[in-house]
Parts: structure tokens; C-alpha cells; sequence
């Protein structure tokens, strides 16, 4: 499992890739992920192209994500999802929350 | 600077025992001194030293067999043993440390080595010390928290099994620790004899998870024996747990509603897998999650909508957690939805379904030998007649309550000022057992009768100014003024509640200080569209209640409301 973020040039998107399994062992490095740009960002978006599996903790870091992007008013995009991911995200009815393509 | 250390040396030979005291009592060291095998045992016993010298050939006993028995004596205890010995072939030193010799040192002894072997081995027991330390405080720890998981089980025990999980027509699958797991199964009757089951799947493991499923468990018991809906259970639910769980802890679950009289199945899904009804011809019906889990969104977003469906006797409803979908096999391959349809594709007796879903689940993943981790229920509609309802009365203790009796409740202007009586009131009425499904008329019914008394009444305000859009604003402008300024007046209920055949009667009486108004009851209990009506919500006050009837010169109105308990 890797996590890296990295800002658009005028600071205002963030994307934050997750690769291998999405699982409470990532907290620590998600968190950061979001929590150390230097400005925040008007958007976000969360790739998940090498992102193999995720679980219900990893649910809770994208609320988690979502609350520090202003909750109801946040801005976030999950991209590439596999069907597994999918699967998992539609389930829990997260795209009520996300903006899932 | 070298830590000073209690040394033994056993030697038979004087000489060379006497150099290596001598360097040993140089480098700072307490020596303890043995003249052969027995006596280092035997002084090991009585000194405990840190570091044992021991010459391998020795008379009595040799340094071999001391060896064996100070590291038997030693314990757990990390006791250093170097060897010392003139020997210089392989063999000969391999079997010192065979004997449990941590180390040798040749004759003649040179003191650097020496220095440094005593130093390698100091640092050796202090690692060893620090290990053993953590390893009885973890082990420690973990006796604590087996204790409070236990204590917090029996806790969460007396909550959760306030319930009828047992009844005959539910079946289900819980792991031991299951509140640990963050799994939650909870099963009430309604006071009107239906059931309320309800399947949660915390977020994470451990405390977090066991933390949010009691209050889960105390308002889905609370609010059922008190015969609140499935949707005010949800929200309820939501509410509390939206505020007390950290944003990233929530709880996806299934709740049902069953009516045995109407055999009918309500039911609402948040962030579980999809569950399944079968029928007893086969046919499967697929219940897919609508909704977010509990404890996402506030109450405003909160989304109550369920489904409802119509069951057979015999036909079986499933919640299950993704403890099923997800459990895996040696190649860590999940077992899967395919999987778990299949069996109810396949299946030929409903009577068995349970246990081979049961079977094949624990066969897939049992060569792995991982613990059970699989939360599931069976719900089987019965006919009503088979709900039996003095076991319905004996768990749900709250089937008694005041079923006779009148109140008389007065407001006077500090009181009309700044104080709403309406959920005090409605409160003292949802005692009436049964009576809760009516909360929300009753609570329309008070509201208008309160209104109308307060507004027309007591502050004379003219319902006409309602008539159009800037009256409207006035009115509320008037009314909010009035009510400020209020010094006198009053407002006086009674209720009177009288036990009929399976439900009450409900008699509100309201009075109030005002002048009154022209009323008609003849009109009013006509369906006539009259005049006098208007701006008062009689019409909607007809639609909810038997009689509405004024009396007096309009300042006195009764209102009965006749109810029936719910099927």
C-alpha cells in the first residue's frame, strides 16, 4: 500500500492516489496526504486506478476526508474505480457523498 | 564508566582463580569465589551474582553440569555463563556451549577480552530485562482488557438481550464477541404484537465499535417497547449516533418492521449487502441498501424511506453483514455473492437453508482456521395467531400503563409567554399504552386546539388578516407582539382517556379567557363549507377527530378522538 498526494500548479486540486489495499494501515499516511498541502484546495480528487481493495475503515477516511474538505460542501471526485472498489462504494451508497466516476 | 557487577568464579585452581579475581576486583566487579562445580551451584543460590565464570574441568561437580543447574535455577532470568577453559579444540568448546554456556574465555586470560566479553554480556541482560518488563506488562495488559471486554460484555449482554431473539421464527448467527467485532443483531416485539429486527455493522473493531452499539441497542429496544415506528427508531438512531461517533465511525445496518396481522415486511437498508426474501415457492426477491449507514448524515439528510412487501407464511427474509460476503478461503479468495446466491438458487427445503448457508460459509474458510466472524438472520413469517402474546407482554413490561384517567392542566400569561405545552402534553398522552402510532395526529390535534385558544382567544387576534400573503405577515407580527406583552389571560385543558374495546377514547376539552366567537356545531357537524370555519382549522380538526363541538359563548371547545390499536 502507497499513498501520494500531489497539487495541481495553481494549488487548487489535490489528488491523492492510493495504491494497493485501501485498509486501516493507510490511515496514518491518507491523513497526511490531505492534512499537509500547503494551501487548501478547492477539490479534491481521489484516484483509486491501482487501488485493489478497500474496507469499511477506509469508508470512514473518505468521511474523514470529507469533513475536513467542508462536509456538505466539499468537493471530491473518486476516480478510477475497479469493480470491487465499485461495488464497495455503491453498497454504502457513498456516492450520495462523492461524486464517483 | 562499568557498571559494577556481583561475579561468580569457580575455579579448582588457586593460581589462576587469583588472576582473574584480581582483574575482576580491578574492573570494579564484587567477586564471589567457588573452588569447584558444587559449590558455585550452591553459592549461585545464596549470592544470585549477574555473571557466572566457570572453569569447565572441576572436581564434585564440573563446569558442565553447574552449568545445566544455575541455568535451571536461573529461571527466567538471564544469567550469563562464560566458560573458562585451557582447552582449544572445536569439539571441546562447542560442547561448553552446549552445556548452556552463553560464551568462553581462554587461559591465560587477557584482559581487554575480558573487559569486553563481561561488557557484551551486560548489555545482553539489560535487553533481556527490558524484554521480559514489556513482555508482563503486555501480558498484564491483556488481562485487563480480556476483564473489561468481559465486563463490558455482560454490559452490553443486559442491554441487547432485552429482546426475543430467541422466538421461534427467527434464526441467526452471532460470534461470541461479536460486540467486539463491531457486529450488533437485535430483535423486539412492538406492543401491538409485530417485531421490530434490526442487523448493525459497526465501523473498525474493538471499543469504538462496542461503544456506539449501546445506545443503538437501548433506543431500539427503548423506543420499541414504547411502540415508536421503524422510522422514528432510525432517525432516532441516527441522530445519536451522528453525534457521538468520531466522523469516521458509522454503522451500516438493516432494520425491519413486521406486521404478523397484515404479514407484511418494512424495511429499510444502509451500506448492507444485498438481502434476500424467498418464498416458498422459490422465488427469491433482492433488497439492495437505498440508503447511507447510520450515523452519516445529519438528521435533515437523513433519508427514512423503506419498502415494503408483502410476505407469505413460511417465507423467509435474510440480513447478513459482509462477514459472509468477505470471508475467505487458504487462497484468500472471497466467498462472494455468487456463492451465496447459488445456495438459495439451489436450495429445495427452506427448513435447511439456514444451516447450509451456515455449513457451506464455515466449510469455505475452516481450512484456514479463522474464527468466526459471520453475523446473520433468518426471519420466517408466521401467522399472527402463533405470536404468542403473554410472552409479547412479559418482555415488553410496558403493555400496562394509564388507560383511566383525566387531567386538568391550566396556563396562566408567564406561563402562555414563553412555554410551549405541546410536547409536555403529547408526552403525558404517549403513556397511554398503544397510543404512540397516534403521535402525529394527536400532536396536529393538540397544536390546533392550543392555537386556536391562544391566538383567537386569549390575544382576540381576527383569523380573517390571514385571508392574504401580507395579512399572513402581520398576523405573526401581531401575534409575536401580543404574546410579548401578554399579562393576563389563561388556557385550561382537560383530557380525559377511557379504555375502549382494543384501543381509548381521548377527551379534550380546551377553555380559554376570550370573549368567544358566532359558532355553529350544527355546521360544524355538518360538511358543510361555512364561513364561521375559516381560519380556525376546524376542517382539519373534523378529519382527525370523532366530534368537534364549542359550547358556551365560543371559548369552550371538546374535541374526541377515538382510537383503535394498531394490527
Amino acid at each position: 500500500m502507497s499513498i501520494w498526494a500531489s497539487a495541481s500548479e495553481d494549488g487548487r486540486a489535490l489528488t491523492i492516489n492510493i495504491e494497493g489495499r485501501f485498509d486501516f494501515s493507510a490511515h496514518q499516511d491518507f491523513r497526511e496526504s490531505y492534512e499537509k498541502t500547503e494551501q487548501d484546495p478547492d477539490e479534491y480528487c481521489v484516484d483509486m486506478k491501482e487501488t485493489t481493495y478497500l474496507d469499511s475503515s477506509a469508508l470512514g477516511m473518505l468521511l474523514l476526508l470529507r469533513d475536513h474538505a467542508g462536509g456538505d460542501t466539499a468537493n471530491i471526485k473518486i476516480i478510477n474505480c475497479n469493480n470491487d472498489v465499485k461495488k464497495i462504494l455503491t453498497i454504502s451508497n457513498f456516492e450520495q457523498l462523492f461524486s464517483i466516476n | 564508566m562499568t557498571e559494577s557487577l556481583k561475579i561468580l568464579v569457580a575455579d579448582d585452581n588457586a593460581t589462576d582463580r587469583l588472576i582473574l579475581c584480581t582483574i575482576l576486583k580491578k574492573q570494579g566487579h564484587e567477586v564471589v569465589q567457588a573452588t569447584n562445580g558444587q559449590e558455585a551451584v550452591d553459592l549461585f543460590t545464596e549470592c544470585r551474582p549477574h555473571l557466572v565464570l566457570l572453569d569447565a574441568i572441576m572436581p564434585e561437580l564440573d563446569g558442565f553440569e553447574a552449568a545445566r543447574l544455575i541455568k535451571c535455577l536461573a529461571g527466567e532470568e538471564l544469567i550469563p555463563i562464560i566458560f573458562l577453559t585451557s582447552l582449544t579444540d572445536a569439539t571441546s568448546l562447542a560442547s561448553c556451549l552446549d552445556a548452556g554456556g552463553d560464551d568462553f574465555l581462554s587461559k591465560p586470560y587477557n584482559n581487554v577480552i575480558l573487559d569486553a566479553k563481561i561488557h557484551a554480556f551486560q548489555r545482553m541482560r539489560q535487553m533481556h530485562q527490558t524484554l521480559q518488563q514489556q513482555r508482563d506488562q503486555i501480558a498484564q495488559n491483556n488481562t485487563y482488557l480480556l476483564e473489561e471486554q468481559r465486563v463490558a460484555k455482560a454490559v452490553f449482554d443486559n442491554v441487547a438481550h432485552a429482546g426475543c431473539l430467541k422466538a421461534t421464527n427467527l434464526k441467526f448467527l452471532l460470534s461470541p464477541l461479536a460486540v467486539f467485532n463491531g457486529d450488533v443483531l437485535l430483535a423486539a416485539y412492538k406492543p401491538s404484537g409485530g417485531m421490530h429486527i434490526l442487523l448493525g455493522d459497526f465501523t473498525g473493531h474493538g471499543l469504538p465499535a462496542a461503544i456506539g452499539a449501546m445506545p443503538l441497542a437501548e433506543i431500539f429496544y427503548g423506543m420499541s417497547a414504547k411502540g415508536f415506528g421503524i422510522k422514528d427508531i432510525l432517525r432516532e438512531i441516527n441522530l445519536k449516533l451522528k453525534a457521538i461517533l468520531p466522523v469516521n465511525v458509522f454503522c451500516c445496518a438493516g432494520m425491519a418492521d413486521i406486521n404478523f396481522k397484515k404479514q407484511s415486511l418494512t424495511v429499510w437498508l444502509g451500506g448492507l449487502p444485498d438481502c434476500y426474501l424467498i418464498r416458498t415457492n422459490g422465488e427469491m426477491e433482492i433488497f439492495e441498501s437505498k440508503h447511507l449507514p447510520i450515523g452519516v448524515l445529519s438528521s435533515k439528510g437523513f433519508d427514512d424511506t423503506c419498502v415494503e412487501v408483502q410476505m407469505g407464511l413460511g417465507d423467509r427474509f435474510y440480513l447478513w453483514s459482509d462477514g459472509i460476503h468477505e470471508a475467505r478461503n487458504e487462497e484468500a479468495e472471497m466467498y462472494g455473492e455468487e456463492r451465496l446466491k447459488n445456495l438459495f438458487l439451489n436450495n429445495t427445503d427452506l427448513d435447511c437453508l439456514f444451516d447450509t448457508i451456515n455449513d457451506d460459509v464455515t466449510h469455505y474458510f475452516d481450512r484456514v482456521g479463522r474464527d468466526d466472524d459471520i453475523t446473520m438472520l433468518e426471519f420466517m413469517m408466521i401467522d399472527s395467531e402463533l405470536v404468542h402474546a403473554d410472552q409479547i407482554e412479559l418482555e415488553m413490561g410496558a403493555v400496562s400503563g394509564p388507560t383511566d384517567w383525566s387531567m386538568t392542566y391550566q396556563l396562566g400569561p408567564a406561563t402562555l409567554r414563553d412555554f410551549n405545552p405541546l410536547p409536555l402534553l403529547l408526552h403525558l398522552l404517549m403513556e397511554v399504552p398503544g397510543l404512540r402510532p397516534h403521535s402525529g395526529t394527536l400532536y396536529t390535534v393538540l397544536a390546533e386546539l392550543y392555537s386556536n385558544a391562544l391566538e383567537h382567544g386569549v390575544m382576540g387576534l381576527d383569523s380573517n388578516l390571514k385571508a392574504d400573503p401580507n395579512g399572513f405577515v402581520e398576523y405573526y407580527k401581531l401575534r409575536e407582539d401580543g404574546l410579548s406583552r401578554l399579562k393576563d389571560g389563561w388556557v385550561k385543558f382537560t383530557f380525559e382517556h377511557l379504555p375502549m374495546d382494543s384501543g381509548g377514547r381521548l377527551r379534550f376539552h380546551v377553555e380559554d379567557s376570550g370573549i368567544g366567537f358566532l359558532y355553529d356545531n350544527e355546521a360544524i357537524s355538518s360538511s358543510s363549507d361555512d364561513a364561521s370555519l375559516h381560519g380556525r382549522g376546524i376542517q382539519l380538526l373534523k378529519t382527525l377527530c370523532q366530534k368537534i363541538e364549542y359550547f358556551g359563548k365560543g371559548n369552550e371547545v371538546e374535541a374526541y378522538f377515538d382510537w383503535q390499536r394498531e394490527a
